[in-house]
């Protein structure tokens, strides 16, 4: 094929595949910034430990149940009970944080919400445990090879990466409906557009926080149940936060769809950066490639790719 | 009543200009640094607790004070000129490791200047760090920032030659000799640490005063109109960069030297940069008392957190400790921003406006 050895084709197609998958992984996490973001202008660092404390919850549930009733029943409770939990937060977020600090800067609200990381980590290791804690929710896990007529041996892939992609397809697909077709979304749209404005024809605000809180906290369960399916629900789920930052900022703090084309990007870039430059400088340089990705693409547009433009006015 | 402008009548500029120009002030002042340099080595010389034993002054005393002066170094940055960073452990990293290099690699240099020179060259790391801020603003700017703290964190652990080839990564300070004089035991590393804050300390309130310290304010209240009325954010924007990684840095260098004396890359992680953060926020942005208030905040409350339980003979269970702490932690910080946004430095300036008005309620 064009004079280049064949197996290095596969081999790049394979890390490329691989790091998009991982890309959704971020993407699943960033859409939780981006989600409360867009409707409260609060940018949200406990998002990690949101992922932790959910993944906790459904972990710890799950086991419980599934010791006295069957799988499909224990999956759905464990669920709506993580669910709860995440309402709950989202409850306790609003009432006891947010509505006290209306108006303030953003930069007191930013650490406010790690404020709210620190007691939600303390709180959940406290109350579900703080150990490593297997999650199997009956995914398929093993691997697979595909397009094997095309190279020699195929690509390797994990089928539990292929779920989560579809997972994450089917997440944004959902919230795009909501955001569109729904009257709560055209409210959170609304707020997300002017805060007084969407306040004086009647939209309650301290709902909308609340129920974007809330949906922020159901996309964590579903980020921390395919994080907690590959490496188990544990306290590094909360860096999983740290992962996600390039992304929004490189797809643009405001746009969904830039979650999702910033995960892909930074998940293959920091991939391929770490296959083909890695061994160059002295390896382990995924740590720090997304951020200096996502700068480079600030230095250009300073909103990130999606980002609604920042127009400044005296 | 005992606190008052009015009465003070300068006849010259000098004494208008000077840093305290209140009396009172003036002799809190002097009364403090007299207790801080005097009276407290005498105190634990004369053996009487808590500052008899070491404890005190390693636990507390230094880390406070080296704390502190961070902290002013990212005031400056985040509080006067309105650039949050939140890359500020790192820097401190540079300042502690360019000082190891210097003086291992230079031995002959004066401990001094190898201090001065760290922090020129975390100078440097915090202007090639600072130029993105030219063009990014914000949050977009506080994310951006986190790059120079992993890349850093990474230089540190994988570039061999920043830990002179130390094959597990931890190094060791050499010891701390001034022109002679081996500043051992815990007293004298804290007579040295002090020194430095106080320096730093009295150049920073100075500096903020000053012209650049305005053209920082103009930047920070908003950009563009301090650029409409004839301040080059380039210019201002990246001596801020420059002149907060250098006190950074120092205090970076102190913090390896003075505190931990051998110390790992994570010294100077993410969380680092966040504990600098916090003490920024939680004292007042945009005030330099404020950073010893946040500093001795920080510093005691995981200790209070620890020993209330003790006091009040409540058994905690195995464990639930560092939880307890973290939530409590988080509280707190949560509740200084709700019950005063504006931090430590505002309830100081509350309490002074009360006192010039004592016994009188208005």
């Amino acid at each position: 094929m064009l004079g280049i050895d064949p197996t290095k084709i596969a081999f790049f197609a394979e890390v490329l595949v691989s790091g998009l998958l991982s890309g959704v992984l971020y993407a699943l996490v960033a859409l939780g910034f981006v989600l409360i973001f867009k409707a409260s202008g609060v940018f949200n660092f406990a998002q990690g430990a949101m992922v932790l404390v959910a993944g906790l919850a459904l972990v710890r549930a799950f086991g419980w149940l599934e010791a006295s009733m069957p799988f499909w029943l224990a999956l759905p409770l464990a669920i709506i009970f993580a669910g709860a939990v995440m309402t709950g937060i989202a409850w306790a977020v609003e009432r006891f944080v947010l509505r006290k600090l209306v108006n303030q800067t953003a930069l007191t609200l930013f650490m406010a919400t790690i404020g709210i990381s620190f007691v939600l980590e303390g709180l959940g290791q406290q109350i579900f445990g703080a150990q490593v804690y297997k999650l199997d929710l009956g995914l398929p896990r093993d691997n697979l090879f595909a397009l094997e007529s095309l190279f020699d041996g195929g690509i390797l892939l994990n089928k539990l990466d292929l779920w989560s992609a579809v997972l994450a397809a089917v997440l944004v697909a959902a919230l795009v409906i909501f955001f569109q077709k729904t009257r709560m979304g055209r409210a959170l749209r609304a707020v997300a557009d002017d805060h007084s404005a969407a306040q004086s024809v009647g939209i309650p605000l301290t709902r909308v926080w609340f129920v974007v809180w809330t949906v922020a906290g159901l996309v964590a369960i579903a980020a921390a149940s395919i994080w907690g399916s590959k490496v188990g629900v544990q306290f590094s789920l909360v860096f999983v936060s740290l992962k996600a930052l390039p992304v929004i900022i490189l797809g643009g703090l405001t746009s969904i769809p830039g979650a999702i084309v910033g995960g892909l990007l930074i998940g293959a870039g920091e991939k391929l950066a770490e296959v083909y430059l890695g061994p160059s400088v002295g390896g382990g340089i995924e740590q720090w490639f997304a951020y200096v990705v996502a700068l480079v693409v600030l230095l250009v547009r300073p909103q990130g790719l999606f980002g609604d433009r920042i127009i400044e006015r005296i | 009543m005992f606190y008052r402008e009015a009465g003070h009548f300068k006849d010259n500029y000098r004494a208008d200009m000077a840093t305290f120009p209140i009396r009172e002030d003036r002799i809190g002042i002097i009364t403090l640094l007299l207790i801080a340099l005097v009276a407290i080595p005498l105190v634990h010389l004369a053996g009487i607790p808590p500052f008899a034993g070491d404890y005190f002054f390693n636990a507390i005393l230094i880390p406070f004070l080296i704390l502190a002066m961070a902290a002013i170094g990212l005031n400056l940055l985040a509080g006067y000129c309105g650039q949050i960073s939140l890359g500020a452990g790192a820097f401190m990293g540079v300042g502690a490791y360019a000082a190891y290099n210097i003086a291992i690699r230079i031995p002959e240099m004066p401990l001094v200047l190898t201090f001065l020179l760290a922090g020129a060259v975390s100078a440097l790391a915090g202007l090639a760090f600072g130029f993105p801020s030219l063009r990014i603003k914000g949050l977009y700017l506080a994310v951006a920032t986190l790059a120079a703290q992993f890349f850093l964190d990474w230089a540190f652990l994988r570039m061999a030659w920043i830990t002179n080839y130390s094959p597990s990564g931890s190094v060791s300070a050499p010891p701390l000799v001034f022109a002679g004089w081996h500043a051992d035991t815990p007293v004298e590393r804290y007579l040295v640490v002090l020194v430095f804050t106080i320096v730093v300390a009295w150049g920073a309130s100075n500096l903020v005063r000053g012209n650049l310290g305005r053209q920082w304010m103009a930047i920070r209240d908003m950009d563009i109109a301090a650029e409409i009325i004839g301040i080059r954010p380039i210019q201002s924007k990246l001596t801020a960069f420059a002149i907060s990684s250098f006190v950074l840095g120092l205090a970076g260098a102190l913090w390896a030297f003075a505190n931990l004396r051998s110390w790992e890359p994570y010294a100077f992680s993410i969380d680092r940069s966040f504990q600098l953060l916090f003490i920024v926020i939680i004292g007042g942005l945009g005030s330099i008392i404020g950073c010893f208030l946040g500093a001795a905040f920080i510093l005691l409350l995981p200790l209070i957190v620890d020993a209330v339980p003790r006091w009040l003979s409540i058994p905690v269970p195995a464990g639930a400790g560092s939880n307890i702490t973290l939530v409590v932690f988080g509280a707190l910080i949560l509740l200084t921003l709700i019950f005063e946004p504006h931090g430590l430095a505002r309830i100081w300036g509350i309490a002074k406006h009360k006192l010039r008005r004592w016994p009188f309620p208005y």
